[in-house]
C-alpha cells in the first residue's frame, strides 16, 4: 500500500492515460447512451440557431433499428460471418501453428510470412481478393466475361465452370464464402501468433512424457496440446467473436462501401455498417438510431462473450 | 531384464558452428546392469548422466555403440517400443489430468492385443497406485498434491505399463530434505516389490550410496568406477571417486613417498613398500584418523564439534588441500580442546595415495 502523502505521485503519473481515456472513451460511451435513449436525437440540430433542443427521452430509436427493412438481414449477415469464420480460422490456425511448432528450419523464416497478413491493411487485402475472385473484364450488360480471377482459372484449369464470385448477378452465399475466405485468412496471422505462443511455453517433457507412453500424434494433439492450450483457445476465440461482431472493413475492401454486389447494394452490410451508415446518413435522428444500434451491438457482444466465458470455464484447465 | 551398454557414445554438436567444439557428453561407456537391480548413476552435474539415461530410454540417440535389454539391441528401437518406464525431474505429470487419468494414460494408448477395458484398466491403475500409496489421492489434480505425492504418481504412471526398466532422472531433487529420506526409502521399497531393473541418476552421493545395489560414478563424460556403493568408497580408483564419495568429504594433503614410506610434510606415517619415490595426493577418510600423541603427523587444533556419537575435530596442516582437516572419532576418546596440537596416527585401510599428475590411485 503506498503512503497517502505519496499517493498524488501516482495520480500524476496515471492522468496522461486516465485524462486520454475519460475523453475518448468513457465520455462517448455515456453520451452514446445518453443519445441513444433520446428520441430521435439529431447532432448538430437546434445548436446552429442557438437553441437547445429538448428531446423526449425513450425507446423509439430502438424501434426504428428494430424496424428498418434490412435489420434482419443485417443481423443473419453479421451472425453467420462470426459463426462461420471464427471455428475455421481457430481450427486452421491451431493446425498451422502445430505444424509451425514441429519444424526446426525456416521457422522464423515462415512465422514471419504467416505474420504478414497481420501487418498488411485490410482494405489492400480486400482489393487483392476481389480481383482474385473478380470476373475481370465483364462490362455493364455483358454476360460473358473476356477475363477471369485467378480462383475462376483456378476452377477451370481443374475443368470446373467458373462461378460469378463477388459481380453483378452473383448469388448471396457466392458472396459469403468469398466473404468467409477472406476474414478466415485475415484473422489467421494474429491466432497463429498467440497459440504458437502459447505451444512454444508448454514443457517439452510432456511430449516427452508422451512419447515413452507411446501416444500416437492424434491423440497428443487432442488430448496433451489442445488441452494445455486451452485458455490460449478461449481467448482467440473470445477476441476473434467479439471481432467478427464488428466486422465491416473486410466487406468494404471487396465490394466497396455499397456493402454488396453493384445490383444488390447493401446486401452484406454488417451491424458496424449499419451504424456507420446512419451515422452518415444526416437524416433527422440520425445520431439517436446509430447510438441505439451501436448499444445493441454492445448487448449482443456481451451475451455471446459471456456464453463463452461459460462454455470456457467447463472446458479450459487450470 | 540386464540392460548392457556397449561403447556408447553421445556427442552433441556445437550450437555455434563456426566456434566449432562439439561436446561429448558421454564417452564409450561399457557396462552392464545386472538382472531386478537398482543403480544409481552418480557424478557432478553436466557429467552426462542424464544423457545416458535419456539414451537407455531412447528419447535421446547415441552417436555410436549399442544398447540391449536382455539379448535384444534396442538402440534402434523407438522409446515406446522399449518397454521403459521413465520418471522426469519435475514428473511432467499432465496437469489437465486428474491423478486416476494420468496414471492410466499410459494404458490408453495400447494398441492391438494389448489393448485393454476400461475396467482392467482401471484396475491396473489402482494397482500402481496402491503400491506407492496413492490410492486415497485419484480424483485429485497434480497441482492439488504435495511434491512428494507428485513424485509418486509419476513413479505409478511409469510402473502401470509393467515396464522392463525403470529410469529416474533426478527423483529427489525437487523434494525437500525430510521427504528426500522417505522418498528414498520408498523408492527402493517400490524397487525391491516389483523387481523391476532400475536406473536413476542423481548428483547427490549420499542418496546414491544409501539405496543403490551399484553405483557408476561419472565425470565429463568418462565412467570412472563402477561397483557396490561401499566398494567405490573403500576402494576408489582415483582421486575424483575419492573426493566425490563420502560426508563429510576426504582430506586430501600433498606429501611424498621416500624410502617406502608414506610422508606428509616429513613426517612418516605409513609404510608403502615398492613405490617409487614421488610427490603425490594423500587422500585420507574422516574416520582414518586415531588420536595418538606419539604419532608424527602433527596438525594444528582448531576446534572440536560434539556430535554425540562421535567427535569431530576440525584441524589445519600446511599440507592440506582442504581449508580444513576433519575428522571424526568415537566419543570415548577425550580430546584436549585447549591443545595447540593435535597428533594423529593413520588406519592404513582408510588412507589412499594417487599420483600426483594423473591423479590416479597408486597401489600398495
Amino acid at each position: 500500500m503506498v503512503e497517502s502523502k505519496h499517493q498524488w505521485k501516482a495520480w500524476l503519473y496515471l492522468s496522461p492515460a486516465i485524462i486520454l481515456l475519460l475523453v475518448f472513451t468513457v465520455w462517448p460511451i455515456i453520451n452514446t447512451v445518453a443519445m441513444a435513449f433520446q428520441n430521435n436525437y439529431t447532432a448538430g440540430l437546434g445548436t446552429a440557431k442557438g437553441v437547445k433542443i429538448a428531446y423526449e427521452i425513450g425507446v423509439e430509436n430502438f424501434v426504428n433499428v428494430l424496424q428498418y427493412e434490412n435489420f434482419g438481414q443485417i443481423l443473419k449477415n453479421t451472425m453467420l460471418l462470426c459463426v462461420a469464420t471464427v471455428p475455421i480460422s481457430t481450427v486452421l490456425a491451431l493446425l498451422i501453428a502445430v505444424a509451425l511448432n514441429s519444424i526446426r528450419p525456416l521457422q522464423k523464416f515462415l512465422q514471419t510470412i504467416f505474420f504478414l497478413p497481420y501487418v498488411t491493411n485490410s482494405i489492400a487485402i480486400g482489393m487483392v481478393f476481389a480481383a482474385m475472385f473478380n470476373i475481370i473484364g465483364l462490362r455493364e450488360g455483358n454476360t460473358v466475361a473476356d477475363t477471369w480471377g485467378i480462383i475462376n482459372n483456378a476452377i477451370m484449369l481443374f475443368g470446373g465452370k467458373p462461378i460469378n464470385w463477388i459481380n453483378q448477378g452473383s448469388t448471396y452465399w457466392a458472396n459469403m464464402v468469398v466473404m468467409i475466405v477472406y476474414i478466415v485468412w485475415n484473422a489467421l496471422p494474429f491466432k497463429i501468433l498467440v497459440l504458437l505462443g502459447g505451444l512454444q511455453s508448454i514443457n517439452k517433457q510432456y511430449y516427452e512424457a508422451a512419447r515413452v507412453d507411446g501416444t500416437s500424434r492424434r491423440r497428443i494433439l487432442t488430448r496433451i496440446t489442445v488441452p494445455l492450450l486451452s485458455p490460449m483457445i478461449a481467448y482467440v476465440v473470445i477476441t476473434g467473436f467479439i471481432g467478427g461482431f464488428k466486422e465491416y472493413s473486410s466487406i468494404v475492401g471487396i465490394f466497396g462501401d455499397t456493402m454488396g454486389p453493384k445490383s444488390e447494394p447493401g446486401r452484406l452490410n454488417t451491424m458496424v455498417g449499419f451504424i456507420y451508415d446512419s451515422l452518415n446518413a444526416g437524416t433527422i435522428g440520425a445520431q439517436g438510431k446509430a447510438s441505439a444500434a451501436a448499444l445493441l451491438l454492445f448487448g449482443i457482444i456481451l451475451v455471446v462473450t459471456m456464453i463463452n466465458l461459460q462454455v470456457s470455464k467447463k472446458r479450459v484447465h487450470y | 531384464m540386464k540392460v548392457v551398454l556397449q561403447n556408447l557414445t553421445k556427442i552433441f554438436p556445437s550450437r555455434d558452428k563456426k566456434a566449432g567444439g562439439e561436446v561429448v557428453a558421454v564417452n564409450d561407456f561399457t557396462f552392464e546392469i545386472p538382472d531386478g537391480k537398482l543403480i544409481g548413476l552418480l557424478g557432478p552435474s553436466g557429467c552426462g548422466k542424464s544423457t545416458t539415461l535419456y539414451m537407455i530410454s531412447g528419447l535421446q540417440k547415441p552417436t555410436s555403440g549399442k544398447i540391449f535389454f536382455g539379448d535384444d539391441d534396442v538402440t534402434e528401437l523407438a522409446t515406446e517400443n522399449r518397454g521403459i518406464g521413465l520418471v522426469f525431474q519435475n514428473y511432467a505429470l499432465y496437469p489437465h489430468m486428474t491423478v486416476k487419468q494420468n496414471i492410466m494414460f499410459p494404458l490408453e494408448n495400447l494398441k492391438g492385443a494389448d489393448k485393454m477395458s476400461k475396467d482392467q484398466m482401471l484396475e491396473r491403475a489402482y494397482e500402481a497406485a496402491k503400491l506407492v500409496q496413492i490410492d486415497e489421492l485419484m480424483d485429485r489434480k497434480p497441482s492439488e498434491l504435495s511434491g512428494g505425492q507428485q513424485q509418486r504418481v509419476a513413479i505409478a504412471r511409469a510402473l502401470v505399463k509393467m515396464p522392463r526398466v525403470l529410469l529416474l532422472d533426478e527423483p529427489l531433487s525437487n523434494l525437500d530434505a525430510r521427504l528426500r529420506l522417505q522418498t528414498r526409502e520408498e523408492i527402493r521399497r517400490i524397487q525391491k516389490e516389483t523387481g523391476i531393473t532400475t536406473v536413476f541418476v542423481t548428483h547427490d552421493q549420499e542418496e546414491a550410496m544409501s539405496i543403490s545395489d551399484m553405483i557408476v560414478v561419472m565425470k565429463l563424460g568418462v565412467l570412472q568406477q563402477i561397483g557396490k556403493p561401499q566398494d567405490v568408497y573403500d576402494d576408489p580408483v582415483n582421486l575424483f571417486v575419492a573426493k566425490f564419495l563420502g560426508t563429510p568429504p576426504i582430506n586430501v594433503l600433498e606429501g611424498e613417498i621416500k624410502g617406502g614410506k608414506i610422508c606428509i610434510g616429513g613426517a612418516a606415517v605409513l609404510d608403502a613398500p615398492g613405490v617409487a619415490d614421488q610427490e603425490v595426493f594423500i587422500g585420507i577418510r574422516p574416520e582414518g584418523f586415531e588420536l595418538d600423541e606419539n604419532s608424527a603427523l602433527e596438525c594444528k587444533l582448531s576446534n572440536v564439534e560434539v556430535m554425540g556419537r562421535d567427535v569431530s575435530i576440525v584441524s589445519t596442516h600446511e599440507n592440506s588441500l582442504n581449508p580444513v582437516i576433519r575428522s571424526i572419532i568415537d566419543a570415548d576418546n577425550k580430546v584436549d580442546v585447549t591443545a595447540q596440537t593435535v597428533r594423529y596416527n593413520i588406519k592404513p585401510h582408510k588412507l589412499f595415495v594417487f599420483n600426483k599428475e594423473t591423479e590416479e590411485r597408486i597401489y600398495f
